[in-house]
């Protein structure tokens, strides 16, 4: 058992690049979820809108590509996040909430199909996905693309190491911008309207308008999970949006603590650290042969290392639910 | 615990019996500055009143089949306290959602203060100047009590989104409010739970507390849906008080209740609703008389053998 190699993969699945994706994902359904009370099960959506604008406007290398400048491409994507948060949250959002929670799950899986469509080729570049068009973001990187770079066991290569500083200089801003936002009368009013949202209108605040401003912030902060995929891959596919995504980004947000603005955030290094040492380490008891083949095989440890997760996350809900930052008091309050 | 002053004519041993500090207080009974004012006024359906502020006209709501409310005309005179009762069914909550914009009729319309209001939203009813309660108290669990109460103040500029990230823009405003909140708590007696999650609050804190924060709005006309409705008497005493509170402040008070004590101590007129419409008005002291009235509570048939 080689307990170094667990240790730095570990390490670097805390604070890879996925965890950075992880956690902008859960930060935007922490603002709807946690602090609104708003179901939005298609979080994936927002991400590959604002991937696949950002690969498409910028993109020289599909036929109708119109090859715009990367950062205009960019603001494009964000702005087109804000977009489908309108258009998912201007009719559902004055009905209750199971309704936005339908509408979002299915508008992921139709964009997620859309972009995959052959008759859309041109634009999209079908399941092959779009290439070539973040070479002004590694152009920036300051560090050598193929040497290692870190301290003790936390190591990344050159061109991993820049798109992954830049993405947790994000994640930290993001953070700031709901912690602002959180503190203010803005999101004592986002509170209330997930406590009760007949007392808020009761008292004047426009509930409704509230609820279409937090998904479109949730949703733009989703886009951003997206801009970073682009940029950190090179490349936006189809299958880089899978619904389960979703369901992992809110499996982070619940690790971590819900209503907290560092929760999520917490909760994606957590997630990846520990699928991290799971893959590792069960890889290991495989090919060392510590358990019989019938049992777990290398081929095996991908899917079971989920299943583990999931075991953790049951156990988490039956003796945490609070997640690790959260207020067990306060969560108990909510059936009251 | 608070000690009774002499010369408070306030019921004795209500204090002593109430305990905590959401029931003791020591303050004198409110003055009426209104009594008398309806004197004059005729005691029947639709009854002009000397100073209207809320004037109801021909408003009809109706569920499929079933109409829950037809009140051809209602008007609610400024400054006092008045009554709506009526059996269960008789839509009363339903005319409350109705007047706060909680639900919009089929037909009808209606004046506040001479200014059309009918189809207003709830939220803009509440920053002119009308707030109700509910009658399953909506206290927010997870906000504690002073959050509950900061927001009551309607238009701050802190809850719009961009001024929100700026904490310039609104922190002198935040203080005006939280100290607006404070004084309210204070004289609610719940200063000390200021900090404590409104989940944890009593039924009876619980409505105390959507009473202040409902002032929060600075509302002039204030409307209590069974606001005594599972409150122990003592409480309902530290109620009754508060709200003959507000009459002093010059604000309409417009509330529903089953029991009649409460109406009786209370309310300057009394609406009474059965079926949808409003079958009698009057001072307390006439309505008791009112045939329709025992009529609608007891069954037009109730000394008779069938």
């Amino acid at each position: 058992m080689n307990w170094g190699s667990i240790l730095d993969n570990t390490l670097q699945g805390m604070f890879g690049i996925n965890a950075v994706l992880y956690a902008l994902l859960a930060i935007g359904i922490n603002v709807q979820f946690g602090y609104a009370g708003l179901l939005n099960f298609g979080q994936v959506g927002f991400m590959a809108v604002g991937a696949y604008d950002t690969a498409i406007f910028a993109s020289t290398s599909t036929n109708s590509g119109p090859g715009l400048n990367l950062w205009l491409s960019i603001a494009l994507g964000l702005a087109a996040t804000l977009v489908l948060a309108l258009m998912l949250g201007l009719p559902t959002l004055r009905l209750r909430a199971d309704y936005l929670a339908i509408v979002t799950i299915a508008a992921g899986e139709i964009i997620r199909q859309v972009i995959n469509t052959p008759e859309l080729r041109d634009w999209t570049a079908g399941a092959d996905g779009i290439t070539g068009y973040n070479s002004p973001f590694t152009a920036l990187n300051p560090f050598e693309p193929s040497e290692l770079y870190g301290f003790g066991p936390l190591q990344f290569r050159g061109n991993e190491l820049w798109s992954i500083l830049v993405g947790w200089v994000v994640v930290v801003l993001v953070g700031c911008l709901v912690y602002l936002a959180m503190r203010s009368p803005w999101g004592r009013v986002l509170k209330a309207i997930r406590e009760d949202e007949d007392a808020a209108r009761a008292l004047g605040k426009n509930a409704y308008w509230y609820k279409v401003q937090a998904l479109m912030l949730g949703g733009f902060i989703g886009g951003l999970a997206g801009v970073m995929s682009a940029l950190n891959f090179g490349s936006a596919k189809p299958n880089d949006f899978l619904p389960n995504i979703t369901f992992l980004a809110y499996a982070a947000l619940i690790l971590g603590g819900v209503a907290r603005v560092w929760g999520p955030v917490v909760g994606s290094m957590m997630l990846w650290a520990l699928m991290a040492f799971l893959g590792t380490f069960m890889r290991q008891v495989a090919n060392e042969g510590y358990l019989p083949e019938w049992l777990l095989e290398t081929a095996d440890t991908g899917p079971v290392r989920f299943m583990v997760v999931g075991l953790g996350l049951a156990l988490l809900m039956a003796f945490r639910p609070q997640g690790v930052f959260g207020d067990r008091n306060e969560m108990m309050l909510e059936d009251r | 615990m608070a000690v009774e002053e002499p010369g408070d004519d306030f019921v004795a041993g209500v204090t002593a019996a109430g305990g905590g500090a959401a029931v003791g207080f020591d303050a004198p009974e409110p003055h009426n500055p209104m009594a008398g004012v309806l004197d004059g006024t005729e005691p029947v359906p639709g009854s002009a009143k000397p100073d209207p502020t809320l004037v109801v006209d021909g408003v009809v709501r109706s569920f499929g089949g079933l109409t829950a409310v037809d009140v051809d005309h209602l008007e609610i005179q400024r400054g006092v306290i008045t009554g709506l009762i009526g059996p269960n069914g008789a839509g009363k909550t339903t005319l409350f959602n109705l007047l706060t914009g909680f639900d919009q009729p089929q037909e009808g319309s209606w004046k506040f203060d001479g200014k059309e209001i009918g189809g207003s939203s709830p939220q803009k009813l509440a920053a002119q100047g009308i707030v109700r309660t509910f009658q399953l108290t909506k206290a927010l669990s997870r906000l504690t009590v002073l959050d509950n109460m900061k927001l009551g103040a309607v238009n701050q500029r802190g809850e719009k989104f961009w001024p929100a990230l700026i904490p310039a823009l609104w922190r002198n405003e935040e203080k005006q409010v939280e100290e607006r909140a404070r004084a309210l708590l204070d004289r609610f007696n719940m200063s000390h739970m200021s900090d404590e999650f409104a989940g944890t609050l009593s039924g009876g804190q619980r409505k105390l507390l959507e009473m202040a924060r409902a002032l929060m709005t600075e509302p002039k006309i204030v409307m209590l849906d069974e606001p005594m409705a599972g409150v122990n008497p003592a409480l309902t005493q530290s109620l009754l008080h508060h709200v003959k509170g507000l009459r002093e402040e010059g604000m309409t008070v417009i509330f529903v209740e089953h029991d009649m004590d409460v109406v009786r101590d209370i309310s300057d007129w009394v609406v009474v609703m059965a079926e949808g419409r409003i079958i009698a008005e009057g001072t307390h002291a006439s309505i008791g008389e009112n045939q329709a009235v025992v009529d609608a509570y007891l069954g037009a048939h109730h000394d008779q053998d069938l």
